[in-house]
C-alpha cells in the first residue's frame, strides 16, 4: 500500500499540520525523521510511495530527494525544483528565461565587480546570499562606503558568498506578498507588513489576507510554469502597477498564513503530493 | 503525562500530547531550546543552532 512519507529533520508546526491534514483526508501517512538516516543501504521508501521532502536543511532536502529519485521514488518537490529554488541566482535565471518580471539584479564574482555592479544599479542595493532563508544575511547598502564593507566581509565568508547576488532595492511600501501555489494552482496569499525593510513573518512581520485576482493568478501560473513543483511559496512586490517576483521557495512555511486566508494550506499540499504518487 | 529533564537546568518539562521525536520544546525555567531525541525513554538534547542552509 502506498504511503505519503513526510521527511523531516526538525519537526516544525508545518510538518505536524501536514500529518493532521493527511489523516483528515484518510491518506496513509508517516512522519519520517531522517536526521540520522544514511543512504546506500536499505531503502526506506517503496516505489509506490510518495515522499514529501520537508527537511529544514536545503542541501539535505535536495540530496535526499535526489537519492530517493534514483531509487525510483516520487518526491515532492523534486530535487530539480529544490535545486532551482534553493539557489537565488538559478531561480532568477529560470524566471528571467520565462519572461517573468523581477527586481533588477546583477551577479558578480569579485568584490570589485560587485561594487561596480552596485553603482550601475544605483544605491540602495541589497546583497543576498544565493543560499539561505528567513531573511538571514541580507544586507542593504545605502551607499558605496557601506557596500565596500559588506562586500569585503562577504569575500571572507567562503566560496558560496563569493557569488555576489545584487538586487536593486525596491521601495515596497512596508509590505510584500507571499502567495502559495499547490498542485499547479494559486490557492491563497497574504500581505506581510513590517516597519523593517525585511518583511518576513519569521522576523516578526504581520500577515493579513490578500485576495487573489486574475493579475496575480496569471503571474503565479507563469512562475509555476518556469519552476514546476507541487507546492511553491512565492514572494512578490507590487511596484508601479505590476508584480515583481522576488523569491520562490520549495519548502514553504505556512503556519502564519492559514488563519488570515482561511485556506487549508496543509490540506492542499498533501492532496497535491498524494495526487503525484505513481499509479 | 511524560516528562523530560532539561539538559541545561535539570527542570522537569511536560511533553505535549502527541509529541514526536524531532519536536522542539522550550524549557519553561531557563528558556533553552530543546529537541526531543527519544520518547522511550524520554530524552532531550539542546536543539542544534540554525545552519546556513536552513529555511524554506
Amino acid at each position: 500500500m502506498a504511503v505519503l512519507r513526510i521527511l523531516f529533520t526538525r519537526l516544525r508546526i508545518e510538518e505536524k499540520l501536514l500529518r493532521e491534514a493527511a489523516e483528515r483526508q484518510q491518506i496513509p501517512c508517516e512522519l519520517q525523521n531522517v536526521t540520522d538516516v544514511f543512504y546506500g543501504g536499505r531503502n526506506f521508501c517503496a516505489p509506490e510511495d510518495v515522499a514529501l521532502a520537508r527537511c529544514v536543511s536545503h542541501y539535505e532536502n535536495e540530496s535526499v530527494a535526489s537519492i530517493l529519485e534514483s531509487q525510483g521514488v516520487r518526491v515532492v518537490n523534486s530535487s530539480r525544483v529544490a535545486a532551482l529554488c534553493g539557489n537565488k541566482l538559478q531561480t532568477t535565471l529560470a524566471l528571467g528565461t520565462a519572461g517573468i518580471a523581477q527586481p533588477e539584479f546583477r551577479a558578480a564574482f569579485t568584490p570589485k565587480a560587485a561594487l561596480e555592479a552596485s553603482r550601475e544599479l544605483g544605491f540602495p542595493v541589497v546583497y543576498k546570499p544565493i543560499l539561505g532563508s528567513w531573511g538571514r544575511l541580507l544586507a542593504k547598502a545605502n551607499d558605496p562606503e557601506a557596500a565596500e564593507a559588506v562586500l569585503e566581509h562577504k569575500s571572507m565568508m567562503g566560496a558560496i558568498h563569493n557569488v555576489f547576488y545584487i538586487q536593486k532595492y525596491v521601495e515596497k511600501g512596508g509590505h510584500d506578498v507571499r502567495a502559495f501555489v499547490a498542485g499547479g494552482l494559486p490557492i491563497c496569499a497574504i500581505n506581510r507588513t513590517s516597519p523593517h525593510w525585511i518583511t518576513n513573518t519569521a522576523r516578526g512581520a504581520s500577515a493579513s489576507n490578500m485576495p487573489l485576482d486574475d493579475d496575480i493568478r496569471g503571474v503565479l501560473m507563469k512562475v509555476h510554469g518556469a519552476i514546476g513543483g507541487e507546492f511553491l511559496a512565492v514572494d512578490l512586490f507590487r511596484v508601479d502597477g505590476r508584480w515583481l517576483v522576488n523569491e520562490v521557495n520549495d519548502g514553504g512555511e505556512f503556519r502564519n498564513s492559514i488563519e488570515p486566508t482561511g485556506t487549508d494550506i496543509p490540506g492542499e499540499v498533501v492532496r497535491a503530493a498524494w495526487e503525484a504518487r505513481p499509479r | 503525562m511524560s516528562k523530560a529533564t532539561c539538559v541545561v537546568c535539570e527542570a522537569q518539562i511536560a511533553l505535549p500530547d502527541g509529541c514526536s521525536e524531532g519536536e522542539l520544546l522550550v524549557c519553561t525555567d531557563c528558556g533553552a531550546e530543546l529537541e526531543v531525541v527519544s520518547l522511550d525513554p524520554v530524552a532531550v538534547e539542546e536543539a542544534p543552532q540554525v545552519q546556513e542552509d536552513w529555511g524554506e
